[in-house]
């Protein structure tokens, strides 16, 4: 087995098994911490597949500011316990069950799609992922979306403050 | 690897995700969630992104067929990096006004 196939499935069943315990944690810091590695593994696959600058980004921002900013209002209302209130285990079943019946759809789907055999992702190699080609397009193709996504950070700002100043 | 590996994988944990929202009563719980599932698409398109980029690489060399799949990941980022401090600040308000972050205080819409 070569050295990416074993790392394909170390970083699957990292983030597979972390994702359960963000659900299956009592203590929401926990949870977060678990979210935290999931993350880190969905960069480890984004690296695998040479998408380098998405790795960096889902990195800083995901694992490094959004999850700080999770972490920070956890604290700072107290939440660090362990009696939080649950919902009885009749609807605990039926989320389970229909989360689980929706992933048989899907399964049933992809399985369907002969259109996707023989297609494989390129691992490794590829430049498209790489920073210089990605800012090429950023700053050419996609310059408009990326002026709005400025004036949508903008009134994201100015709504979190109005909001937490009443 | 094959894409259908990326697929199940991604799909896993979109499904987690939806489980995650059905079954737990903690808003900021239920807000990560979210996060998760954002997270399982932005794998899916990367991986379809270098799926089209190795299916177009056997008759070009010099292709940039898939990048506007990468390019859309990094705008699902920015998108949910206002989305979270919008919700956080919402969450915040709430446990304010009920000093809880149950989400079954919030069912008043019902009566």
């Amino acid at each position: 087995m070569a050295i990416t196939q074993i790392l394909f499935w170390f970083l699957t069943a990292l983030a597979l098994v972390s994702a359960l315990m963000v659900l299956l944690s009592k203590n929401p810091v926990y949870s977060v911490l678990w979210l935290v590695a999931v993350f880190f593994a969905i960069s480890g696959h984004y690296i695998l597949l040479n998408a380098q600058f998405l790795a960096i980004v889902n990195m800083i921002v995901y694992a490094g500011a959004i999850m700080v900013l999770f972490l920070f209002v956890i604290m700072l209302m107290n939440l660090d316990k362990e009696t939080e209130p649950q919902k009885d285990i009749w609807m605990k079943i039926a989320g389970a069950v229909s989360g689980g019946c929706l992933l048989m759809m899907f399964i049933a789907l992809v399985k369907q799609a002969t259109e996707m055999n023989h297609k494989t992702a390129l691992l490794k190699t590829g430049s498209i992922g790489l920073i210089e080609n990605l800012g090429k397009a950023l700053f050419s193709d996609y310059v408009v979306p990326f002026e709005i996504s400025s004036v949508l950070f903008l009134s994201a700002m100015v709504g979190a403050v109005v909001i937490g100043k009443k | 690897m094959p894409i259908q590996y990326y697929i199940y994988l991604a799909l896993s944990l979109f499904s987690i995700g939806v489980v995650g929202v059905l079954t737990r009563r903690n808003a900021i719980i239920i807000f990560m969630c979210i996060e998760l599932m954002l997270n399982a698409t932005n794998l899916l398109l990367v991986a379809f992104s270098k799926m089209h980029y190795a299916a177009a690489l056997t008759s070009n060399a010099a292709t940039q067929v898939g990048i506007d799949g990468q390019l859309f990941v990094f705008f699902i980022m920015v998108v949910a990096a206002a989305e979270v401090s919008v919700g956080l600040a919402i969450i915040v308000m709430m446990y304010r006004n009920t000093h809880s972050v149950d989400i079954n205080f919030l069912n008043r819409l019902k009566n």
